[in-house]
């Protein structure tokens, strides 16, 4: 599959209200659902362009604010493959890689819009194929990675009976 | 080597002697929900195939972001959680009880010492009673709702030292939006955040729970401060836990050292749409204003309403705004109506409604219209926070609001220091 760079309009600092905000995450239960109406206040049009296995590309801080796990949901509803930034919110952080999105952090200058990319997560490269740049991204930590392979926190602590990460 | 709070706090529920960076997994003292988050809480805690929470008495879900309900898809959240609160006999305070961070000090659930994670982000509030608290997602809590532990990242510590006198007419509330505004959004992200100095000594514990309430603001994982002798009052007063004070050595390692003098600050606002976006109020002079909000789980307490009714008494809100009140919790609530601010609120021109977060997350009880400019005692202004990403958000102590509602704009509240 090929994945192409998303980029939005904001580059620093998006919120997860932003990412998916409380008009809507307060009254429904369902990530499908969520997913329509992601970054509708300050991109409105921008649910409308994702495709499946699209990469998500922002800049520092990316899910700062709200604990809301709606918004990592909602952006793996939406058919995003992975989320790059250039640094990411701690809570954001955990609750991407407890549902099985994963995240990368690395130089997201040198990446526009419709740009197509391939993660490398043994070599710790991300390549952009329409500029040709090889990019380092910074190793995930055993934890989250651990938390991936297992498809997520729940289902990491169903197979071990509690968390395993020796 | 020195340890930090957090250091201690971690090593000590680990049972290992922890140092910043290492990643342990923890027993964890209390832990909750909000109906924001819950929903997703039930499903993951029923995915973990447990039979029931680790213990009862440290696991609670609280109704407070849309209470009471305004519209259906709510009302069902809301009864979901009040079916998995019967049939797993977990305590539940249901819509108007008040806002999770007033109440989860308030009835005593947390003491010194204590490591505690809400699926709130505003969990970080209690680190003013010297609790490691801090908000995490749904699935992260229902794993500590089965299991009583989680893992933790030990935090690398920001030391930030305020001090001086505030002068009249400005507290809290502006400090940490002068500290929000040199340190920016991103400025703690990962980090602890101990707080010292005499401006914070000189604080009651309700004026320093606005300070590490907005901790998050920063990014930081949590914002703590030490237990004086307030502090130990105040737990006492409140929770029949045993505090176990835990105090920074002197030697311990910081990632870096701020210092703040606060004599000469004056009222800081927040501009739309970032908290750190933050100006002096003498710079704002001409902005009108729609809306007055004073609550949330910032600047809702007691103290707070004293203050706002301070410069409203015997006096009438501009024809042009409307001025909502929604009290942190029904306690807070009770007080007000017994020292008579409600009266004053009410006969001002206000509008007192439930305690619980609906203004600030613009769920109900006051959506902006388009175009239209709110002044609020909360901690966030994101485009859409109020309901509407067609309005704008100010951000200001409780005192800027009430003196801002008088005159239908922006307003320094040193106007009315005879009254403060």
């Amino acid at each position: 599959m090929k994945h192409f760079a998303r980029r939005l309009k904001v580059k620093d600092n998006i919120n997860t209200d932003y990412v998916i905000s409380g008009r809507y995450k307060f009254k429904i239960q369902d990530p499908k659902e969520l997913a329509k109406h992601i970054f509708e206040d300050i991109d409105p049009d921008f649910a409308g362009r994702i495709k499946k296995g699209d990469i998500l590309v922002a800049g520092e801080n990316f899910g700062c604010g709200s604990s809301r796990e709606q918004a990592p949901q909602a952006l793996k509803s939406s058919g995003f493959s992975a989320v790059v930034a250039k640094s990411f919110a701690r809570i954001f952080y955990r609750n991407a890689f407890n549902i099985g999105l994963l995240l990368i952090e690395c130089n997201t200058d040198f990446i526009d819009d419709g740009d197509e990319l391939e993660i490398d997560i043994e070599k710790g490269k991300l390549k952009n194929k329409s500029n040709g740049l090889l990019l380092d991204i910074n190793p995930i930590p055993s934890v989250m990675k651990k938390l991936l392979d297992d498809g997520g926190v729940v289902e990491h602590f169903r197979k071990h009976g509690g968390f395993k990460f020796e | 080597m020195g340890k930090t709070i957090a250091e201690k706090i971690l090593s000590s529920h680990s049972g290992k002697d922890l140092k910043a960076g290492d990643i342990a997994i923890c027993n964890v003292d209390f832990c909750f929900g909000q109906d924001g988050t819950s929903s997703i809480i039930i499903d993951s805690f029923k995915k973990l195939s447990v039979a029931k929470p680790f213990d009862k008495s440290k696991f609670y879900m609280i109704i407070d972001h849309s209470a009471p309900s305004p519209n259906i898809g709510v009302s069902a959240i809301h009864k979901k959680m009040r079916d998995f609160a019967k049939q797993f006999e977990i305590g539940l305070y249901d819509i108007g009880c008040g806002v999770c961070h007033q109440l989860v000090p308030q009835e005593g659930y947390v003491t010194c010492g204590d490591l505690v994670i809400g699926a709130d982000s505003h969990t970080c509030t209690y680190g003013a009673i010297n609790v490691f608290s801090t908000g995490v997602g749904s699935t992260d809590l229902a794993i500590t709702a089965a299991s009583g532990k989680n893992w933790f990242r030990v935090p690398e510590t920001i030391k930030i030292v305020v001090e001086g006198r505030l002068p009249k007419g400005v507290y809290s509330k502006d400090v940490m939006l002068h500290i929000a505004k040199d340190i920016g959004a991103n400025g703690a992200t990962y980090k602890a955040v101990e707080f010292y100095g005499d401006a914070i000594s000189a604080m009651s514990v309700d004026a320093r729970f606005t300070i590490t309430n907005m901790a998050v603001e920063i990014g930081a994982k949590i914002g703590i401060m030490e237990a004086d002798s307030k502090v130990l009052k105040w737990v006492a007063e409140h929770s029949a836990r045993e505090p176990k004070p835990v105090k920074a050595d002197m030697d311990a390692k910081y990632y870096s050292v701020k210092t703040y003098n606060v004599s000469e600050l004056v009222p800081q606002v927040a501009k739309p749409h970032a908290v750190d976006n933050v100006a002096d109020v003498t710079e704002l002079a001409d902005v009108k204003i729609d809306q007055a909000f004073v609550g949330t789980c910032t600047n809702g307490r007691l103290e707070d309403l004293e203050i706002t009714a301070a410069i409203l008494k015997g006096r009438k809100i501009h024809p042009d705004v409307k001025f909502v009140i929604a009290p942190a919790s029904r306690k807070i609530y009770l007080e007000a109506l017994r020292k008579g601010y409600i009266d004053i609120f009410i006969n001002a021109g206000c509008a007192v409604v439930a305690p619980g977060c609906g203004p600030c997350v613009g769920t109900h009880n006051g959506v902006l219209a388009d175009g239209e400019v709110a002044i609020s005692t909360a901690n966030r202004n994101f485009k859409g926070r109020m309901g509407n990403p067609n309005s704008f958000i100010y951000l200001a102590s409780p005192a800027t609001v009430a003196a801002s509602a008088l005159t239908g704009k922006i307003t320094d509240p040193r106007e009315h220091k005879k009254r403060l």
